[in-house]
C-alpha cells in the first residue's frame, strides 16, 4: 500500500515478519535455494577454490543519483569476488529497518537487489530482517555475504606483479562519492552526477578468462578512491607505482565540482570500477578489450609499476613529479 | 557541471615552454629566493610537482597565508569556551576543526558534546540562527581578504533580518602589510612575491605596490593554476634579472588593478583596521580586521565579553619559523614524527592548505 511504513511488529517474528519476508522480500529473490525458507541455505557441492566475503552498508541517502542501497549492496559483493577471479555463486541478504521507513522505498531497493544480482547471475540464497526503533538507525543498512569459485588455474595476487607492468583503471574517477555528495545537498550544485555503482563481474571474468596470467592483481577502488587502492595495491605487491596524471580518466562534471570543493577525485569512492596490474606487454590489448564491454567504456592505461621502494607517484601534467599518499580525514572544502 | 579554462592552464606543452623558457632566461645564477604569500599556491605548487621542475633556478619559499595556520592557539581555546555554553551552536569551516588550542580540539571538543557544525558560507549560520531563535548561534569568522566580504555580508544580513542571535568571532587578517613584515627580514631574504590570486581578485594588484616600492622587491600577482605559477615565475626572474621591482598581474582574467569594488565596501563598513597576533609570528600591527563599533551587537567577544588572548606558549613546534619562510618543514624537529596530518601537532600540519602538511602530503623536498 502506499504510505505503509514498517512497523516493529515486521520484525516481531509474527504474522507480519512472515508476510514481509514472503511476499514483499523473497517474492524477488526467489530461486530453489531460497524458497523452502531453512535455516541455511544449501549450495550444493562446489568444485574449486572458495572464496568467501562480505560487506555492510549504510549509504545516505538510501536512494542516490544512479542507483541506491540495494544495488550497492550487491554490486559490492560482487565485485569484491570477481576482482579476487572468483564467479560469484551466492550472496546473502541481510536488512536492520528502521521503525517507520517506507515500504514503497523499500520495495524499490529490494526491486534493484534483484536486478543486479540478475545481472552479476547470482542467486541470493540466504537473509535475514530485522527491525529497530525509531532513532536506532537511518532508515535502512544492509549486509551482505558471498561466495564465488575461483577456478582451476589462474588466480590473480600480489605477489604476481612485477615491474615492467602496467596499471588499467576500468573507467572515470570519483563518480559515486561525487553523486552521494550532491544527493545530500551539501552545496547548492545543479551537477547531475551519477554513481557508477555497477556489476563488474562479467568484466572482469571475462578479461580473466581472455588474458589468463598476463592480468596480475586486481583491486575495486571504493572507499579511499583509486589513491588509496593504488598505495593499498603497491604496500601488498611491495613495488612502486608511477601514475601518469594526464592518463586518469574523469568525468567533466565530477572534475568541475572537484575544482570548486577542493576535493581530489583521486580519492573519491568508486562503485563500478576496478584496477588491474596487468603485463606491460599486453595492458593496450587488455585496455581496448575492457572498452569494449558495458562498464568499461572508459577504461585506461594510468601508470606502470617501476623499481623503487614501495609506494605511488605521479607525473604530473606540467611535467613535475610528487608523492600520492593515504589522505587523511575527511576530504574537508578548502576555506579561501 | 562543465568548468572552463581548466586544461588550458595545466597544458603540458606549454608548460614545458615556459620551463624551457625560464632555464634560458636565467641561465646558471644562483637560484631566486621566492616567497609563494597563500596557501593555495603552496598546495598547487606541491601538487604539480613544480619545485622539482625548477631546482636551482627557483627557490621556492612557502609564506604565511593559511588562515587555519595563522589562528592562534588562543583562539581556538575561546571558541571551544563559547561552544561550552549551554545553549550555543558554533558555525565554522571545515579546516579549523582539527585545529589544535591549547587543550583540545573543536573536532574532540565536538565528540564530547559540543555543537559544532561545518558550514560552506557564513550566511547559512545567520539562517541557522533565524530557524534556532533560543539558540546563539557563533560563526568562526577566520580566513583574510577572501573570506571577509562574505562574513561581512552574514552580518549585514543578520543586522538587516535583526537576528538578535548571530554573531561572529572574528580572526580575520589582511596581507600586504604582513608582507612588508616579511620583506624586512633580514633572516627570510625574499628576493620576489608571488602575490596570491583571490585576495588580490579583492584588494587589486596595486595593494602590493608599497612592497615593490619600499623595499625593491618583484611582485607579481598569479592564478593557481600550474601554468599560472610557472609564468608568474618567469615575470619574477625577468624583473630581478633586468633589476626592477614592480607590480605586475599575471592574473589579469580576475584580478584587476584596483579590486572588487562591492566587496571592499562591505568590508570598510562592517570591520575596522586593528593590530593581530599571527600564530608563530606574533602582533604584527594593522594586520587584523575587528568588528566596527556599529556592528557590536554581533561581536561574539563584546556580547559575551571574552577577550582572545594573543601571547602563546613556546614549544618545540617552529611553525612560526615556517610561516616566515625561515625553515621548511623538514627542518622542524617534530615533522613527520610528533607531527603529521593524523595527529597535528602544529596548524601548519593541520590545514589542507598548509605548508607542513603540503609537504607531508607531496613529499616535497
Amino acid at each position: 500500500m502506499p504510505g505503509d511504513k514498517i512497523l516493529l511488529s515486521h520484525g516481531e517474528g509474527g504474522k507480519r515478519t512472515r508476510d514481509l519476508i514472503r511476499k514483499v522480500i523473497v517474492k524477488r529473490f526467489d530461486n530453489p535455494v531460497l524458497a523452502p525458507l531453512f535455516d541455511s541455505g544449501l549450495l550444493g557441492r562446489l568444485d574449486g577454490e572458495i572464496a568467501f566475503t562480505t560487506d555492510g552498508y549504510v549509504v545516505s541517502p538510501a536512494v542516490f543519483p544512479g542507483g541506491d542501497i540495494g544495488r550497492l549492496a550487491v554490486c559490492g559483493t560482487l565485485n569484491d569476488l570477481s576482482v579476487c577471479g572468483a564467479r560469484p555463486i551466492a550472496i546473502s541478504c541481510s536488512l536492520i529497518l528502521e521503525e517507520g521507513f517506507p515500504v514503497e522505498t523499500l520495495t524499490t531497493i529490494l526491486d534493484s537487489m534483484k536486478a543486479a544480482a540478475a545481472e552479476g547471475n547470482v542467486m541470493v540464497a540466504c537473509g535475514d530482517t530485522k527491525v529497530v526503533e525509531k532513532g536506532n538507525a537511518d532508515g535502512i543498512f544492509i549486509t551482505t555475504a558471498g561466495v564465488g569459485i575461483v577456478s582451476d588455474g589462474w588466480r590473480p595476487a600480489p605477489e604476481n606483479v612485477r615491474p615492467g607492468d602496467r596499471v588499467i583503471l576500468t573507467g572515470t574517477m570519483g563518480d559515486h562519492q561525487a553523486a552521494v555528495l550532491i544527493a545530500r545537498n551539501l552545496l547548492e550544485l545543479s551537477a547531475r552526477i551519477l554513481s557508477d555503482v555497477a556489476p563488474l563481474s562479467s568484466m572482469l571474468l571475462g578479461a580473466l578468462s581472455s588474458f589468463g596470467e598476463k592480468v596480475r592483481f586486481m583491486r575495486d577502488p571504493t572507499r579511499g578512491g583509486v589513491g588509496v587502492s593504488l598505495n593499498e595495491m603497491a604496500e601488498a605487491s611491495g613495488v612502486r607505482i608511477v601514475l601518469d596524471e594526464g592518463r586518469l580518466p574523469v568525468a567533466e562534471s565530477v572534475r568541475g565540482m572537484c575544482e570548486i570543493l577542493g576535493f581530489d577525485p583521486l580519492y573519491l569512492a568508486n562503485e563500478g570500477k576496478a584496477l588491474l596490474i596487468v603485463d606491460g606487454r599486453a595492458a593496450e590489448a587488455i585496455a581496448e578489450a575492457l572498452r569494449k564491454t558495458r562498464y568499461g567504456k572508459n577504461a585506461a592505461v594510468i601508470g606502470e609499476v617501476a623499481e623503487g621502494p614501495p609506494g605511488v607517484i605521479m607525473k604530473t601534467v606540467v611535467g613535475g613529479m610528487r608523492a600520492v599518499d593515504y589522505p587523511v580525514g575527511d576530504q574537508l572544502p578548502r576555506i579561501c | 557541471m562543465q568548468l572552463k579554462y581548466i586544461d588550458e592552464f595545466r597544458d603540458p606543452r606549454l608548460a614545458r615552454g615556459v620551463v624551457g623558457k625560464i632555464r634560458a632566461a636565467w641561465g646558471d645564477r644562483p637560484a631566486m629566493r621566492v616567497m609563494e604569500v597563500c596557501g593555495t599556491h603552496t598546495v598547487s605548487i606541491a601538487r604539480a610537482g613544480i619545485r622539482s621542475l625548477l631546482s636551482g633556478v627557483v627557490t621556492l619559499i612557502s609564506g604565511p597565508g593559511c588562515p587555519v595556520c595563522v589562528t592562534p592557539d588562543g583562539y581556538i581555546d575561546a571558541a571551544i569556551g563559547l561552544g561550552e555554553r549551554p545553549g550555543t551552536i558554533l558555525a565554522t569551516f571545515g579546516d579549523m576543526l582539527r585545529v589544535p588550542g591549547k587543550r583540545s580540539s573543536l573536532e574532540k571538543e565536538r565528540a564530547k558534546g559540543i555543537d559544532a557544525r561545518v558550514l560552506y558560507s557564513p550566511l547559512d549560520a545567520v539562517e541557522i540562527a533565524a530557524k534556532n531563535p533560543e539558540k546563539e548561534i557563533v560563526f568562526l569568522g577566520v580566513g583574510f581578504e577572501t573570506t571577509a566580504p562574505s562574513i561581512a555580508g552574514a552580518i549585514l544580513a543578520a543586522a538587516d533580518g535583526r537576528i538578535a542571535n548571530f554573531t561572529v568571532l572574528s580572526s580575520i587578517r589582511t596581507i600586504p602589510l604582513a608582507m612588508e613584515v616579511l620583506a624586512s627580514d633580514p633572516e627570510v631574504r625574499i628576493e620576489g612575491f608571488l602575490c596570491p590570486a583571490h585576495v588580490s581578485a579583492i584588494i587589486g594588484s596595486d595593494a602590493y605596490l608599497p612592497v615593490a616600492e619600499k623595499f625593491g622587491i618583484p611582485c607579481v600577482v598569479a592564478g593557481f593554476e600550474p601554468l599560472d605559477i610557472l609564468y608568474g615565475i618567469y615575470l619574477l626572474l625577468l624583473q630581478k634579472k633586468r633589476g626592477a621591482a614592480t607590480v605586475e598581474n599575471e592574473y589579469a582574467r580576475v584580478a584587476t588593478q584596483g579590486g572588487n569594488p562591492k566587496a571592499l565596501e562591505v568590508i570598510g563598513k562592517v570591520f575596522r583596521e586593528t593590530d593581530t597576533a599571527w600564530r608563530g609570528i606574533g602582533v604584527l600591527p594593522g594586520t587584523g580586521l575587528r568588528i566596527a563599533e556599529n556592528y557590536a551587537a554581533f561581536d561574539a567577544e563584546r556580547k559575551f565579553g571574552i577577550e582572545i588572548p594573543s601571547a602563546e606558549e613556546r614549544t618545540a613546534c617552529r611553525c612560526g619559523d615556517v610561516l616566515k619562510g625561515k625553515i621548511s618543514p623538514p627542518q622542524c624537529p617534530l615533522f613527520g614524527k610528533a607531527c603529521t596530518p593524523e595527529e597535528p601537532y602544529g596548524p601548519c600540519m593541520v590545514s589542507s592548505e598548509g605548508t607542513c602538511a603540503a609537504y607531508f602530503k607531496y613529499g616535497v623536498q
